[in-house]
């Protein structure tokens, strides 16, 4: 079989961190309204979680569509499974599932000051 | 690189053929869409699966083409 290295990485780099945030621009300067709102609704929540920015390595903006099936970015993983993109993740938040999701998975939420 | 609506709306009844689509060009750019669309076709299916197969009527323009389709998908049942 042939493997495909941008998958392998993709592979492992959302089995090495238990929140991860494929985007455009970093978490700090999103470069894109939809991956904007995901990272402030992760903030909100208090989430740590890593953000990868496909916009540094073209390979990557298109292999991460391909593993995922999923034609846009952001991308949210959730201990190495794909939860959804900005539109799923806003609704998740607004309904509470989001939330409820992370803690059922045993994610960490920063504790509220 | 813009699409208009009722290509869009043409696109995603091809793929899902009972599917009731409303459809909002958000800032009248013809690249800014909000769909809403229901279909006996989703039930069963997690979100993930239903935006999937609407990606999939749209046969790759999403995130091309299409800048930004904000979805929101359901079946009937859960309507």
């Amino acid at each position: 079989m042939i493997t495909n290295p941008v998958i392998e990485r993709i592979k492992q780099d959302i089995s090495d961190n238990e929140v991860v945030l494929y985007m455009k621009g970093s978490p700090v300067f999103p470069q894109c309204g939809f991956s904007a709102a995901v990272v402030q609704i992760l903030s909100n929540l208090g989430v740590r979680f890593k953000g990868i920015d496909v916009l540094t390595d073209p390979s990557l903006r298109q292999g991460i569509k391909e593993f995922s099936q999923w034609p846009t970015v952001p991308q949210l993983y959730v201990k190495g499974d794909f939860v959804g993109g900005c539109d799923i993740v806003r609704e998740m938040y607004e309904s509470g599932e989001l939330e409820e999701l992370l803690t059922e998975r045993g994610v960490a939420a920063a504790q509220q000051a | 690189m813009a699409m208009n609506a009722s290509e869009i709306e043409r696109l995603i009844k091809d793929g899902i053929p009972d599917a009731i689509i409303v459809i909002e060009d958000l800032r009248g750019d013809g690249d800014h869409y909000a769909a809403r669309v229901t279909s006996r076709a989703f039930i069963g299916k997690s979100r993930v699966q239903q935006h999937q197969m609407v990606y999939q009527a749209l046969k790759g323009k999403m995130g091309d083409e299409l800048h930004a389709l904000a979805l929101q998908t359901t079946a009937p049942s859960d309507a």
